[in-house]
């Protein structure tokens, strides 16, 4: 814990924590775009420092889209959707600080709860992971890809070919066994595609071009005054809403462990499954503190444990984890079931920070949401050309190679027309991170099947391998099925509708 | 008018399908065939998503994305074509600062909802340039020492 309070360490902590809270209150930079502009910025920086910035940053900026969410009604990410409902209502009836302030406890509470679990699960399951072979490894790199691009995307098609498109992005350049060419259409791109450019264009480059699709609108929302509220009263009223923290906290737990259920689904669920168990039902959406509660606790919950399949396994579990995970490589930092015995210093100072982060998070939170709220009210275009600005020059930064620009550019353009027609770029960026992890072991494990077994035996066969086939399946199936279902539901209530306008 | 988001899914889906082809095709007829053993996987499996997806978008059921409007690609064009001329032409030939001044202004100018018959708006506009071109400044060429190309003015 001691290296977390160097004056160097804890200066970026500071810096992180803050910056986070004020990027998370934008609209339209999203934790994941947060975190991926800033990598840049490490690289002057030693390994546990830069992921020390980075994990800060994204603890906070989920946290900090409470701030708009609930003064402009606009969440700054998709985790802060679920806290529209109750906050924004409590500051309309006046009662802004009182719900800023009970979303900064929540997500305190949530969030340390989720780092405990990150401390306590992470060294379990690396020692556990020790055991896996160049098999289990590409199965779990698949896995990694399929889940996300089951859960995340609106379509499982699209979603699982965002990530084939991902895994093909991953070979351009050359081969490491034969030293081949492999897909080389540009100079740009003959070292192969560097992650942090295609991180940063992927993310960055679609927002931009969304901000340009809004053309010359004003921003509407007004940011509401905040009145003087004790936080004492908010302290007290977050523990006697012990159920609603309770819910939310190992709601989004549990969603966090999952890959690619992100923390807009943990928000979510927390705010059903605690309405659904709430005396005071009839209350929520009419500004009742329970919603603001159980969705903020449940969105911080899930930051911890999202890493775990990270660290231990090297499998990011949610977009902003595979942006950590460039963070990560670039520091030649591979993470994995020997990250804590090959590197345990910046292992533990990165938790830990987390821990310290998700405390400085609800303090300064308390005190500079106002300052965030105006922040929020940055004009499109301002934000657009700073975007821009970031992505050219954090790009160009990686290598000093306007080639990672044209990368980014390219990526991120073609990106924001795909997404246009229901692809998702969360799978294509596992598919390109995992990609490199899958190839080394499904070549590696060849080599020892074509010596000791057939290719089919060594794939297929054994208890974790068949295991992990089955949860890829599964997960492939039942997002198929969840499809099938909701447009069911949708033709019938089309067909509802129809005979409704006829008659 | 009513098929115009149809259309829009068979040509995106279409490109990718292309693309699909294209990779599986290489990775099928490169060589060394042993370079080419993870590819040739990956490919297959994305040339038959990408033509199942084409095969959805020209049946008409393809039901997830909205498509471009109009209006978003009339807002677009602008943004997009100077965003392309500053990173793939201005960026080196003009230098990154001075590049980067001339595009955040004109992007400025073209998206800024404050009219643009007042002086003042157009003063606002160039101090905000100038603050945003100190901050790049101070954190890439001051704060990470990364050496920019340099053409016209830095």
């Amino acid at each position: 814990m001691g290296d977390v309070f160097t004056p160097i360490n804890f200066g970026l902590l500071l810096i992180g924590t803050i910056g986070g809270l004020i990027l998370g209150a934008t609209p339209g930079l999203s934790p994941t775009m947060a975190v991926a502009l800033l990598i840049p910025f490490t690289f002057r920086l030693e390994p546990a420092q830069g992921l020390i910035l980075l994990g800060a940053a994204y603890t906070s900026t989920v946290a900090g889209g409470a701030v708009s969410a609930i003064l402009l009604k606009i969440p700054g990410a998709p985790a802060n959707i679920a806290t529209t409902l109750d906050g924004h209502t409590m500051a309309q009836k006046g009662q802004g600080a009182r719900a800023l302030q009970l979303s900064f406890l929540a997500s305190a509470v949530g969030g340390v709860f989720g780092v405990l679990l990150l401390i306590f699960l992470t060294p379990v399951l690396a020692q556990w992971a020790l055991a896996f072979g160049p098999s289990h490894l590409f199965w779990l790199a698949i896995l990694g890809v399929t889940i996300i691009g089951s859960l995340d995307s609106s379509s499982v098609v699209k979603g699982l070919l965002s990530g084939c498109i991902g895994l093909w992005l991953a070979t351009i350049g050359f081969d490491d066994i034969m030293g081949a060419q492999r897909f080389i259409f540009h100079d740009a791109v003959a070292g192969g595609i560097n992650v942090i450019p295609a991180l940063i264009g992927l993310f960055a480059i679609p927002q931009v071009i969304t901000m340009f699709a809004k053309g010359r609108k004003r921003l509407d929302a007004e940011v509401i005054a905040v009145e003087k509220h004790p936080i004492g009263q908010a302290v007290g009223e977050v523990f006697r809403r012990k159920r609603a923290l309770s819910i939310g906290t190992i709601t989004g737990s549990i969603i966090g462990l999952i890959p690619g259920v992100g923390g807009q689904i943990a928000g979510l669920v927390a705010y059903d499954q605690t309405k659904k168990t709430s005396p005071e039902r009839e209350k929520f959406g009419t500004g009742h503190s329970e919603g603001v509660i159980a969705a903020e606790s449940a969105n911080n919950a899930m930051v911890g444990p999202s890493l775990v399949p990270l660290l231990t396994l090297s499998i990011p579990g949610s977009p902003t984890a595979a942006v950590l995970l460039g963070g990560l490589l670039i520091h030649g930092i591979f993470p994995g079931s020997d990250l804590f015995d090959n590197y345990p210093d910046v292992a533990w100072t990165f938790i830990n920070s987390m821990l310290i982060g998700q405390i400085l998070m609800c303090i300064f939170g308390l005190y500079v949401a106002g300052l965030a709220a105006r922040v929020a009210q940055v004009p499109n275009a301002v934000m657009a050309a700073v975007v821009l600005g970031l992505a050219l020059f954090g790009s160009y930064s990686v290598q000093n190679s306007m080639g990672d620009v044209y990368v980014m550019m390219a990526l991120g353009t073609g990106m924001y027309f795909l997404e246009r027609f229901g692809f998702s770029a969360a799978p294509l960026v596992l598919g390109l991170i995992l990609g490199p992890i899958a190839e080394a072991n499904f070549i590696q494990g060849s080599m020892i099947a074509n010596a000791t077994s057939s290719m089919g035996e060594y794939f297929f066969s054994g208890t974790l391998n068949l295991v992990l086939i089955g949860i890829v399946v599964a997960s492939i199936g039942y997002s198929l099925w969840m499809e099938l279902r909701d447009k069911r539901y949708t033709t019938k209530d089309d067909a509802v509708l129809k005979e409704e306008s006829l008659s | 008018m009513t098929d115009l988001p149809r259309m829009q899914h068979i040509i995106a889906s279409g490109l990718v399908a292309a693309v699909g082809i294209a990779v599986a095709y290489i990775s099928y007829t490169q060589e060394p065939a042993d370079a080419f053993l993870f590819p040739r996987l990956i490919s297959t499996v994305f040339l038959v998503l990408a033509l199942w997806t084409f095969g959805k978008a020209v049946l008409g059921r393809t039901k997830v994305g909205n498509g471009l409007s109009r209006v978003a690609i009339i807002n677009i064009l602008p943004g997009l074509i100077v965003a392309l001329i500053y990173i793939f032409w201005a960026a080196k030939a003009l230098g990154f600062y001075t590049a980067s001044t001339i595009t955040f202004f004109i992007l400025l100018s073209l998206y800024d909802p404050a009219p643009h018959g007042e002086a003042r708006t157009w003063i606002k506009r160039a101090l905000i340039t100038a603050g945003f071109l100190a901050v790049m400044y101070g954190l890439f060429a001051q704060l990470l020492t990364v050496f920019t190309p340099k053409e016209i003015l830095f």
